[in-house]
């Protein structure tokens, strides 16, 4: 298993998921996006951060990189994707996933712990994990995942929504919603399975000193590789 | 090739929630005006250069759906500014 870490400009994230791929002991390379080529590559994680500054909106210039196309054609093929924050923002841009995200409802950049249930194991990602809680950072603006009332409900009846905000107790409150997002929304997965897209950061709960290790139960499933 | 320039209006489409807009609503509000509704969007200027008003009708056109907007979230206008150099 070898995963291709994609570096945009003003993407802030990648070292953080080496370190996690480090720590899981998962060979791992960080990609710059101009040369990216995903061939020879087992997974691709698109990270946080603000790719071109978040201008004009956030992921909207990343998706125009050449590695849009990179992940398009490995996404079709089946490789695990895996984009989280800005990451998730992008694939959506780019049309890997469906819908959009927008400014949180608040206004306010949220910088938090959020719980979340796994609503989909049909992911390289969630695998096993169906009905679990995991407890993971945000750090965002804009992670309100909006779309029209079509969309929402293919992507619901499809299965396509992996993780939802809810409080400690596994209830999708309005409280437990860090931003707005529809239907507490936090992560959706392709129809396929194989891309997946959050807000939240695995990457950064990966160690106790970290202050949670949720994360790592996503992350160290890559160490198998798999085919959806 | 004369110029043009396109100014194209971007605003969150009207099922989408505008929070930056609901929230200088309520700004005008504490000002003390009767406000009923606000929606806020961009307003995107670009000088370009086309063969004739037909085709920079288009490749604003092309802008617009590309990148410029979100057809997601977003709808958008175009005006477009006669060739400064006719």
């Amino acid at each position: 298993m070898k995963v291709a870490i994609l570096l945009y400009p003003g993407t802030w994230s990648e070292r953080d998921f080496a370190h996690a791929f480090t720590l899981l002991d998962i060979e791992h390379e960080i990609v710059w996006h101009a040369d990216a080529d995903l061939h020879g590559f087992d997974a691709a994680i698109v990270p946080g951060g603000f790719s071109y500054g978040d201008h004009l909106r956030a992921g909207a210039i990343a998706k125009l990189s050449p590695a849009t196309r990179e992940l398009q054609r490995a996404a079709a093929e089946g490789m695990p994707i895996l984009g989280s924050c800005n990451g998730f923002q992008i694939l959506c841009e780019a049309g890997l996933l469906p819908g959009a995200l927008v400014r949180n409802t608040h206004l306010e950049f949220r910088c938090d712990w959020v719980h979340m249930r796994v609503e989909s194991d049909a992911t390289p990602f969630t695998r096993g994990l169906g009905g679990e809680l995991l407890r993971m950072p945000i750090a965002h603006g804009e992670g309100c995942w909006v779309a029209d009332d079509e969309t929402l409900a293919r992507v619901e009846s499809a299965g396509q929504v992996a993780l939802r905000y809810v409080d400690e107790r596994g209830a999708a409150t309005l409280e437990a919603n860090p931003n707005g997002s529809t239907a507490n929304i936090a992560g959706l997965r392709n129809e396929a399975g194989n891309v997946l897209g959050l807000m939240p950061h695995p990457e950064r709960c990966i160690e106790d000193l970290l202050g949670g290790t949720d994360g790592r139960r996503m992350l160290e499933l890559l160490r198998e590789p798999v085919s959806v | 090739m004369p110029d043009f320039t396109a100014t194209i209006h971007v605003r969150p489409k009207g099922e989408v929630r505008d929070p930056q807009g609901e929230a200088v609503a309520g700004a005008l509000r504490a000002l003390g005006f009767e406000v009923a509704d606000v929606r806020t969007g961009k307003e995107i200027v670009v000088r370009f250069s086309a063969a004739d008003e037909a085709a920079a009708r288009e490749a604003a056109r092309t802008m617009g759906d590309q990148l410029l907007a979100n057809p997601v979230i977003e709808d958008y206008t175009i005006e477009l500014g006669a060739p400064a150099s006719a």
